[in-house]
């Protein structure tokens, strides 16, 4: 079975599965409001893909991807809502929280926002631009391991207490309350369905991307440095440069599930990317297993799936039960729910083994 | 002789301490070229000094041109290799893998960014070169000892590296395999200046071309097998006596 996933037939079969699942199967069998809880959770595999790679691949504990998932929301949030203004009071209107808040005049910086198309460019330019720097400045430096972990959570920390200190971003609430999506009313279920397609299709595709990264040259690389980065080195490759490329990816694709994110849940704001949310993230890629391609879209999912069943039936419980799920794939199965199989395989030989020997 | 690699009064300080103290060497193509000298003597620490890990003072050139204070890629870049005293190979990936990594330091990001369709045919004559034709697809935490300490010399000879530094290759070595690595050092050795980082006296004296002895971070003696052995100086500070210095030097 994982021969066969290795060719490319298998390759195309197991995608074709999943588009057969994603577009197929789940709009059928789901209603609407489940439809749209799914689409949140896609976005969250998209940004755990990205985390299979760095971390999975690349060994950076990328404990701080909310930053990336928040910049790429509040791009796509400000341009929501300045073009909300604008349907309502024409060019250069301020959005309702603005005026609630007093700020009678758009600010500067939300100017270029009313443009869908400097918008797109902004999601998928500026927080992989802020990645490629802040990678440099770190992994030139050879800062690695927990001191990496630590520095991008203190990120993720700083980023939110930054946001909440903006009023010209909604502070504390942050951005909510959208009503068009590039022109489309977001209170069509058409339109929601649309987004769902959307989140799906943003999936697929950076699965695809990470597929193709995994099994190039550059692949093999990443792992080489993620396990002897000095003999990499010694080997004539600037090993930053390796790590700064993974680090970049995954923020791409955590800005992109942010962008994606946003119209289909409607609000995002400071508690949504900082700390906890990051971890959030990083356990559903711990639980589904971060060095295979579909273990962390399967923990991403299986995650956020989890938490809304329980906090439905028990709201308190689940931050008990997530840690505890936290503690039994650490210290069960380190490979994540993905290993399952294998580990499974080796379980009954292992038993006859020892049955042979007495 | 045709040098490849010329140190200049390299000297390595750790906190005031010099644990390279001056030390002239010059590798030559053509010749395996053992360092030895009792632990401490800074063998080590000369090797990282010259591949860009430890700072120091004084001068390496190769061909013609100064490698103090490049990176340690930069230097990599320039064809100087180096082992590690425990075999760093990268276990998760094949063998061929790895070799196909240190094959490809001068790859364009659209090289690196595509699928690998087969192996560059230099990558697969060097597998057979250093006896694991047959292992490609193994990975390498699977090989024997010998074999990684293998793989990461011909890691080497793919990257184009024609200064190699090898540290302590033969390490955990049983006997038919300390042979089979010191006819791959003089086969190798051909057209690239090979220097060897060693303690095992006996394999010293089979396959060194040159020897070098470092004592307290300074050249103590430097020529031929005999000569080197024949020093007083050198029986005195390293070999104990004259005749029993393997079993010392081994243990």
């Amino acid at each position: 079975m994982n021969r066969f996933l290795q060719t490319r037939a298998g390759t195309w079969t197991g995608f074709a599965a999943a588009a057969l699942v994603l577009f197929g199967l789940a709009p059928l069998l789901l209603s609407g409001f489940r439809l749209g809880l799914l689409a949140q959770f896609l976005c969250y595999a998209v940004v755990a893909v990205g985390i299979g790679l760095a971390w999975g691949r690349g060994g950076m504990l990328t404990l701080g991807q909310g930053v990336f998932f928040g910049m790429g929301a509040y791009l796509m949030a400000m341009h929501l809502k300045t073009a909300d203004a604008e349907f309502r009071g024409g060019p250069g209107a301020v959005p309702d929280f603005m005026e609630l808040a007093g700020i009678r005049e758009l600010p500067a910086y939300w100017a270029p926002f009313s443009s869908p198309a400097f918008t797109i460019a902004a999601i998928l330019v500026l927080p992989t631009a802020f990645a490629v720097l802040l990678g440099l400045a770190v992994f030139k430096r050879r800062v690695k391991g927990a001191y990496f972990a630590i520095l991008s959570q203190a990120l993720a920390g700083a980023f939110a207490i930054l946001l909440i200190g903006q009023q010209s971003l909604g502070g504390f609430n942050g951005l909510s309350r959208f009503r068009y999506f590039f022109g489309f009313t977001l209170a069509d279920p058409v339109n929601q369905r649309m987004l769902y397609f959307i989140a799906a299709g943003v999936l697929l595709s950076v699965v695809a991307v990470a597929l193709q990264l995994r099994r190039s040259r550059y692949g093999e690389l990443l792992v080489a440095v993620r396990d002897a980065e000095e003999r990499v080195r010694f080997l004539g490759y600037d090993a930053a440069n390796v790590k700064v490329v993974a680090y970049a990816v995954a923020a791409l694709f955590a800005s992109v599930a942010g962008a994606v994110f946003v119209p289909i849940v409607g609000i995002i704001s400071p508690a949504s990317i900082g700390i906890v949310p990051s971890i959030m993230f990083i356990l559903g890629v711990a639980i589904g297993g971060r060095a295979s391609l579909v273990g962390p879209v399967v923990g991403a999912l299986a995650v956020a799936w989890a938490q809304t069943a329980l906090s439905e039936q028990f709201p308190s419980a689940w931050t008990y039960a997530q840690g505890l799920l936290f503690v039994l794939v650490i210290a069960l199965l380190p490979g994540g729910i993905a290993s399952i199989a294998s580990v499974a395989r080796r379980f009954p030989t292992k038993r006859t083994q020892v049955e042979a020997a007495a | 002789m045709n040098i490849a690699l010329s140190c200049k009064d390299i000297v390595v300080e750790f906190d005031g301490f010099r644990a390279v103290d001056g030390v002239d060497l010059e590798l030559a193509r053509g010749e395996v070229h053992f360092l030895i000298g009792p632990n401490g003597a800074g063998k080590t620490t000369l090797v990282d000094a010259v591949t860009g890990l430890a700072k120091y003072t004084g001068s390496v050139v190769k061909d013609g041109e100064e490698l103090r204070g490049r990176k340690v890629h930069h230097i990599a870049r320039k064809g100087i290799g180096r082992t590690f005293q425990t075999a760093t190979v990268f276990e998760a990936l094949t063998v061929a893998q790895n070799l196909d990594i240190a094959a490809g330091a001068g790859r364009s990001p659209w090289t690196l960014l595509r699928r690998r369709r087969h192996l560059p045919p230099h990558v697969r004559a060097t597998m057979e070169r250093i006896g694991l034709g047959d292992r490609a697809d193994t990975p390498a935490g699977a090989l024997a000892h010998g074999q990684k300490q293998w793989l990461e010399i011909g890691m080497l000879l793919v990257g184009d590296a024609d200064v190699l530094l090898l540290d302590e290759p033969i390490a955990g070595m049983g006997h038919d395999e300390r042979e089979t690595t010191g006819r791959l050092l003089h086969d190798i050795a051909a057209d690239r200046a090979v220097a060897v980082v060693e303690h095992d006296m006996d394999f010293m004296r089979a396959f060194a071309s040159r020897v070098t002895v470092l004592h307290a971070g300074a050249v103590l003696a430097s020529g031929s097998v005999d000569e080197v052995s024949g020093d007083p100086r050198v029986q005195e500070v390293y070999l104990g006596t004259a005749k029993e210095p393997a079993d010392a030097a081994t243990a």
